[in-house]
């Protein structure tokens, strides 16, 4: 067998062996899930009235702020669901089962990409229900082209891919759960602190260059963009650049962490 | 896999023997403690090798090295005619691994956990739904195929292990500790399954901390201690080793025990326990005439038992360490 097919069959075979997993014991990922559904909710419906105040000169409503909200709402949803990646990659390795992986003539990478992959995927059905509760309550992006749309489904994949190879490196070092979950909280904390509820310049002026110069900013304008028609700049060109150098990152990280011997 | 070439290293007597396993001065240190330190293995293809030893001793990191889990410092080996350090993939496909700790997957079912195996063994479905099946049964997991491994008992988690390790027709067999935690119906299905393993030609390397295990198990025996290998041979030949066999009497009557104590005089005391230890190698010829001695004596002890060489004795005596086992850590 070649090295590719072993690779791809071994992989799949990992796929699947995740897939189950988040199949059998749903509890974590609908977990995850819930925080954006509420925090969706809690700014739309509690603090939407004032928020709005602070958006396109003051006179926004709160239709217009849902769609202000929601492009950040779906990148909050990706970072969510990779905190779950980084908990089961951490459970993962602390299992028997893993050994055994290491002493069989599998794709050493499989293990890996097994786990990616399945943590795009689930970040991806996640974006689409969070998507779907959003469209429920009033979020329209009528005007967006098709080309639009899918460079939105685009961005959104990519920044999946990066934010997973990130939490793997980071289940990768920690020694439990509990040490995965916090070491993954900036994933939660970073959209926060970005541009996902009010804009930059409406933050204090000594706090603006801690939104402005992180991953999620730059991705929250180009979606906003996409969806919205608001102007985009060079935000899409630094939002890939973001996600193409964390994946790499994330990827030499978790690559290096899995080769080394396990104590 | 049956036409496996093994490689031919040339012991004394000049005859071609295959060795499954080999290794020459293996050494790993973790920070500054040193666990192995220098050893040296062979083991001809197709028998059954215990390395023995107490916890601390080095035996897990072995496994592990000779497993391909983790690097040694320095020294080489070879398995299944393949060097471990230049060729591990090519070792990976000739072997098998059951650790210390159950290497299952918890969250998914006993089969699930075996079909997960057959495909990355690369088995078709048809083909390693059958070896799923067979081994299934054969582990006596028929039952329990369908509930999570997570739920199964100590023993049944240990023959899903083996039976996983099994579905790739390895024929080198690595088991660290097969039988630790297990009570005693499921150590002795354990060894039953170890006895079947090597009926059809497979190699096992097997630890233990337990004597009587290697005893019933194994071809040869090696005792490491403290990293390094302190006597090899057969368990009949470690045991000629040591003097560690004994008679014990055990009085209830204090005043009976003091008599006894002073009519036999060349024993060892325990006055705490009211018992008296006479060395003997357990022979019937020597038990008669212990007994003969005592009934010349007038001496009659309430109970009366046999002891042979066990590991303490074993280990104390190859190592010259009088420091109870725990300790020797």
């Amino acid at each position: 067998m070649s090295s590719l097919s072993l690779a791809v069959r071994d992989s799949s075979t990992m796929l699947r062996r995740n897939l189950l997993h988040a199949r059998r014991y749903p509890s974590l990922t609908l977990n995850l899930l819930l925080t954006p559904i509420v925090l969706l909710l809690l700014f739309v419906y509690v603090f939407g009235d004032v928020m709005s105040a602070g958006i396109g000169g003051g006179g926004a409503d709160r239709s217009e702020y849902i769609a202000y909200v929601v492009p950040g709402i779906l990148l909050m949803t990706i970072g969510g669901t990779v905190v779950g990646t980084a908990v089961s990659v951490s459970n993962d390795m602390t299992e028997g089962i893993i050994a055994r992986f290491r002493t069989m003539a599998i794709h050493r990478g499989s293990v890996l990409i097994g786990h990616v992959i399945g943590s795009v995927l689930q970040s991806v059905a996640s974006v689409a229900l969070v998507g779907a509760v959003a469209v429920a309550i009033g979020f329209r992006a009528t005007n967006a082209t098709a080309l639009e749309w899918l460079a939105a489904f685009g961005l959104l994949a990519l920044v999946a891919l990066a934010l997973t190879w990130i939490a793997v490196g980071m289940g990768m070092v920690s020694p439990n759960a509990e040490a995965a979950s916090n070491n993954a909280l900036p994933l939660i904390v970073l959209p926060l602190i970005s541009s996902a509820f009010v804009p930059v310049d409406a933050m204090p002026g000594w706090f603006q260059p801690i939104a402005q110069y992180q991953p999620f900013t730059p991705a929250i304008e180009t979606l906003r963009g996409l969806l919205l028609g608001t102007g985009i700049g060079n935000n899409g060109w630094l939002a890939v650049a973001w996600c193409l150098g964390l994946s790499v990152l994330g990827y030499a990280w978790s690559k290096a962490s899995f080769n080394r011997d396990p104590k | 896999m049956a036409s496996f070439v093994m490689p031919t290293s040339m012991p004394a007597d000049g005859h071609a023997s295959p060795a499954a396993v080999s290794a020459v001065g293996l050494r790993k240190s973790y920070g500054d403690k040193t666990v192995l330190d220098g050893i040296d293995l062979r083991i001809p293809a197709g028998s059954v090798f215990a390395l023995l030893g107490p916890n601390g001793a080095g035996k897990t990191t072995a496994v592990k090295i000779l497993s391909t889990l983790v690097t040694a410092d320095g020294g080489q080996a070879h398995v299944a005619g393949h060097d471990l350090a230049a060729e591990p993939q090519a070792v990976r496909a000739a072997i098998g691994v059951t650790g210390q700790f159950s290497a299952v997957d918890g969250l998914i079912t006993g089969e699930e956990n075996m079909l997960l195996m057959a495909d990355l063994h690369h088995l078709s479905k048809r083909e390693g739904r059958r070896v799923a099946a067979e081994l299934l049964e054969r582990f006596d997991l028929v039952e329990a195929a369908k509930k999570p491994a997570s739920t199964y008992s100590g023993g049944m988690k240990r023959r899903l292990d083996i039976a996983m390790t099994l579905v790739g027709n390895p024929r080198i067999i690595f088991l660290d500790e097969p039988t630790t935690g297990l009570d005693p119906r499921s150590r002795h299905n354990m060894w039953g399954i170890i006895r079947e393993l090597v009926s059809d030609g497979v190699t096992v390397f097997l630890t233990t901390q337990y004597l009587e295990e290697a005893d019933e198990l194994a071809d040869r025996i090696a005792v490491l201690n403290d990293g390094r290998i302190a006597a090899e041979g057969t368990a009949d030949e470690l045991k000629r080793l040591i003097p560690g066999g004994h008679v014990r009497l055990r009085f209830s009557d204090p005043s009976a025990y003091q008599s006894a104590a002073v009519a036999l005089r060349e024993v060892t005391r325990d006055d705490e326990a009211l018992s008296l230890q006479i060395p003997s190698d357990g022979s019937q010829r020597e038990l008669r005439s212990i007994l003969d001695w005592l009934d010349s004596v007038g001496i009659e002890a309430d109970e009366l038992t046999v002891h042979t060489p066990d590991l303490d004795d074993v280990f104390f005596a190859l190592t010259g360490n009088n420091e109870p086992m725990e300790a020797v850590r």
